[in-house]
């Protein structure tokens, strides 16, 4: 017991030592120092619930990313038919049921067609995408296979994802967090926002825009009902437009989608001053725009953006220039985030968002005041019953206490992990519960003395019958705390991992530490009583 | 210097004299707790209940209005809001559960968000958001089920482990005693109503972890006592376990209270209820592993002979090789 080698005390002072000294940084920072720049300096990220910041989290609909993709599948397969030499000419086609299914007119050419869809069903991967199955000699359908429509949604979620980057360092916010959760969800964390609004607004808007032509031939009467000629759509006019609350009939295709701009910018209109957005095509949309346009002068188009009509202005004359103007009653700043989501490109998926939590800035500040003040209050309560109780045997846990409560905090630095509200309470309740270690070991001691073994061996036996509940009680204890970490969302995984990483260094600081410090002093002073 | 004395020495209570009376007290206990939270119901918070929770300060104000907010927010047609001074006298937080109808939409609790804060930024100048919360009915179902779960996983992942180490009994004693302390811990925030968060289910994840320190202190000694005093009679030996250990075992729970006290009392607001909630286990707790782990036992058959290990065939094979059988 007493013989404690010199390269055990050593590391064990070492290791207390590095730990102490990463939480440093941290405590600098807390108390509004400054840490030299030319140092290492792990911190402990504050969490959105004390920094201020918001926790958003979005979701698409699986079925929304089926349909574009059967709608996709549609297009592909009606072009390659009529781009067939001899055209190919189907008929009876139906998206219904998830499934695309259409009739070749000649039967004699269903071989042909056979292998002209081939190679749009099998994809460029190695799982095929659609399986094809041909009845009654003639009809084609087909159906999206599982693994499929898996690869379909996982490619939109990442690059629904990187939309979302682009847009959120485009308000050039500090350090947001972006990432994919399950198989259909993104989370957004911005940390210290001013305008949460903002953000949200941005991340969950489509984007989707798009350039119609209004089908004349539809009768108002009809529109108003919602019945649309063949071929075409009704879509409502957006709340901000000039005709909130009416729709109008476009034609479905022909049009041209807002996947090939180059740019996007919030400028004036030169005669109205009204804030419009500008936006500018690549070569290629920019030769489709032209072609749309000079073929369909001194008629209508109609913008439309998420599925609805931001305005429908004449086509005066061709345009050209591979730029355009929109306009649809914006303001200054909305026009200026729509070109903010233009610019990082439309959503592949409508993303909703299921669930929010902001906190402000000062909240957070308050409640870090309140639970260090808490703490300090409970920890002075602590030491106090624990050097009445225990004397010099408690002097020995509460400096182990201080020590751990530091080691706590630099190993959290070093692990870079999340300081949230309930962790505050974590660290509460480590404080509370680290010195039970010790409180098992000296309430040990004292009921082998009173056995009447001698001071040694009374310690010694103390340490070493004390050591198998403590152990015991930890393994519980990490267990559940393993299970709040798995179990918890971004706050509660801050409560975890207090709790655990508390287990760790109270298990060290409360059991060697002292033992450490105890054998030093019974070698030393070699007592005659024990005052426990 | 004379040290402090929580128990005095040697005491000597017979705890399992009245095993049966305090079992059948906190069988109905337990039978209580569960009648409470199906008749009355657990006060859910937007985490389970899916809907809105705003909190706001009225800067220039020094109480908050908190009825005429009722009205306001009641007005908009999202149900009767529930309105609460939250932290100081000028701070509230309002609370919506939206109507199935709404909920359907995903959405909906977003946008019902976005509404009510807009309104109150016209109505009241002073009007600071401090934080919100908007959860959508699926989300909310997913932690519901996500909470149950990780509570049945603890306390089964607990209480094989202690069967492991220790002897099956004692893994289910461990087991009901954490049941116990689960049960009246809802039944506490069923009967006083209190809000029922995902804190909550964290306080009980760490209520289960530290209640079951003190079950494996106690049965630590029991089973050392076991070993050592073969001849005692099961009862008895359980009372000695219990009172060699009740010093460590008031000592503890009382630093636990110590501490997280100032916490309760000066802490944030927004951690009143697991704090409240971690306070209430460590009490349950202690009474648990003394009334309830440890009489368990005694039903459950435990003997001196449990921790004899079984010899093995080879052994005895030895022995009768050697001939000693």
């Amino acid at each position: 017991m007493l013989d404690f080698p010199t390269w055990k005390k050593a590391m064990l002072w070492l290791v207390a030592a590095i730990a102490m000294l990463a939480a440093l940084p941290s405590i600098m920072s807390l108390t509004g120092s400054n840490w030299p720049d030319n140092l290492p300096d792990p911190t402990v990220n504050l969490g959105l619930d004390l920094a201020g910041g918001s926790h958003i989290l979005l979701e698409a609909d699986p079925a929304q990313v089926a349909s574009q993709r059967l709608d996709t599948l549609e297009e592909s397969v009606r072009t390659a038919m009529r781009g067939a030499e001899p055209r190919l000419r189907i008929g009876d086609v139906s998206t219904r049921g998830g499934r695309l299914s259409f009739m070749v007119d000649d039967v004699s050419q269903v071989d042909r067609a056979r292998e002209l869809i081939l190679p749009l069903i099998n994809g460029t991967g190695t799982v095929r995408e659609w399986d094809l199955q041909v009845v009654d000699n003639q009809r084609f359908v087909l159906t999206p296979t599982e693994q499929g429509l898996a690869n379909a949604i996982d490619q939109a979620m990442d690059s629904a994802k990187e939309v979302i980057d682009r847009r959120i360092n485009a308000l050039g916010t500090r350090e947001p967090t972006i990432i994919r959760q399950g198989d259909n969800r993104i989370v957004v964390q911005v940390p210290g926002l001013q305008n949460p609004q903002q953000v949200k607004e941005l991340v969950g808007k489509t984007a989707r825009l798009s350039f119609q032509l209004v089908d004349l031939t539809a009768l108002p009467a009809d529109v108003q009902q919602g019945i649309a000629p063949p071929g075409s759509e009704i879509v409502p006019y957006a709340a901000s437009s000039d005709f909130p609350g009416q729709s109008i009939a476009v034609q479905r295709l022909g049009g041209i989608r807002g996947d090939n701009l180059t740019g996007a910018q919030q400028s004036f209109d030169p005669q109205t001053n009204e804030a419009v957005v500008s936006i500018q095509f690549d070569a290629d949309g920019g030769r489709r725009f032209a072609k749309l346009t000079s073929e369909n002068v001194n008629k209508p188009f109609a913008i439309i953006l998420d599925g609805e009509v931001l305005s429908a202005p004449n086509i005066n004359e061709p345009i050209r220039g591979g730029t355009a103007q929109i306009s649809g009653g914006f303001t200054v700043e909305s026009a200026n985030q729509l070109a903010i989501s233009l610019r990082s490109g439309a959503l592949p998926v409508d993303l909703a968002v299921v669930e929010e939590r902001t906190v402000g800035p000062d909240l957070g500040a308050d409640s870090i005041r309140q639970g260090l003040v808490a703490m300090g209050v409970g920890t002075l309560l602590v030491i106090v019953l624990m050097i009445a109780t225990y004397g010099r045997f408690g002097v020995y846990a509460t400096v182990a206490l201080v020590i751990n409560v530091l080691m706590l905090l630099g190993i959290m630095a070093a692990l870079n992990a999340t300081l949230t509200l309930p962790g505050i309470a974590g660290f509460v309740l480590t404080i509370g519960a680290a010195v039970d270690a010790n409180v098992l070991i000296n309430e040990r001691i004292r009921e082998e003395r009173k056995r009447g073994r001698k001071i040694v061996s009374a310690v010694e036996t103390g340490y070493k019958e004390a050591s198998r509940a403590i152990y015991d009680a930890n393994v519980t204890n990490f267990i559940a705390g393993v299970l709040l970490f798995q179990f918890g969302s971004g706050p509660i995984k801050g409560f975890a991992v207090v709790l655990v990483i508390g287990l760790f260094t109270s298990v060290f600081t409360a059991v060697p530490l002292t033992r450490m410090w105890v054998a030093h002093w019974l070698r030393n002073a070699r007592p005659s009583e024990l005052n426990l | 210097m004379k040290l402090l004395k929580l128990v005095p020495d040697d005491t000597n209570i017979k705890f399992l004299k009245l095993r049966i009376p305090f079992f059948a007290v906190s069988l109905l206990l337990i039978a209580l707790s569960w009648a409470l939270v199906f008749s009355k119901g657990l006060n859910y918070g937007v985490d389970f209940a899916g809907g809105l929770e705003i909190r706001a300060s009225f800067t220039q104000s020094e109480q908050a209005p908190v009825s005429q907010l009722r009205e306001d927010v009641a007005q908009l047609g999202y149900g009767d809001p529930v309105v609460q001074r939250f932290g100081e006298d000028n701070q509230v937080s309002i609370r919506v559960r939206l109507p199935d109808e709404v909920s359907s939409n995903k959405d909906a609790a977003q946008q019902a968000a976005n509404r009510i804060v807009a309104d109150l930024r016209s109505n009241y100048p002073d009007f600071r958001l401090d934080g919100n919360d908007n959860v959508s009915g699926k989300v909310s179902d997913e932690f519901r089920q996500d909470a149950i779960f990780a509570l049945v996983a603890a306390m089964l992942a607990v209480a094989i482990y202690i069967w492991i180490r220790f002897e099956w009994q004692f893994g289910v004693g461990g087991l009901f005693a954490l049941f116990h302390d689960v049960s009246l811990t809802l039944g506490m925030f069923a009967l006083f109503q209190m809000e029922f968060s995902l804190q909550i289910i964290a306080a009980i994840l760490a209520i289960i972890g530290y209640s079951l320190n003190d079950t494996i202190v106690v049965y630590d000694r029991i089973r050392e006592n076991l070993k050592k005093y073969r001849k005692m009679p099961v009862p008895e030996l359980l009372d000695l376990s219990v009172n060699e250990t009740l010093a460590r075992t008031v000592m503890t729970s009382l630093t636990l209270l110590i501490a997280l006290v100032p916490l309760l009392l000066f802490g944030p607001a927004s951690l009143f209820g697991l704090t409240a909630a971690i306070t209430l286990g460590i009490f349950v707790g202690t009474y648990s592993s003394i009334y309830m782990a440890a009489p368990l036992l005694v039903w459950m058959g435990v003997t001196p002979q449990s921790f004899v290990p079984q010899e093995s065939v080879a052994d005895r094979q030895e022995r009768i090789a050697r001939g000693e059988v």
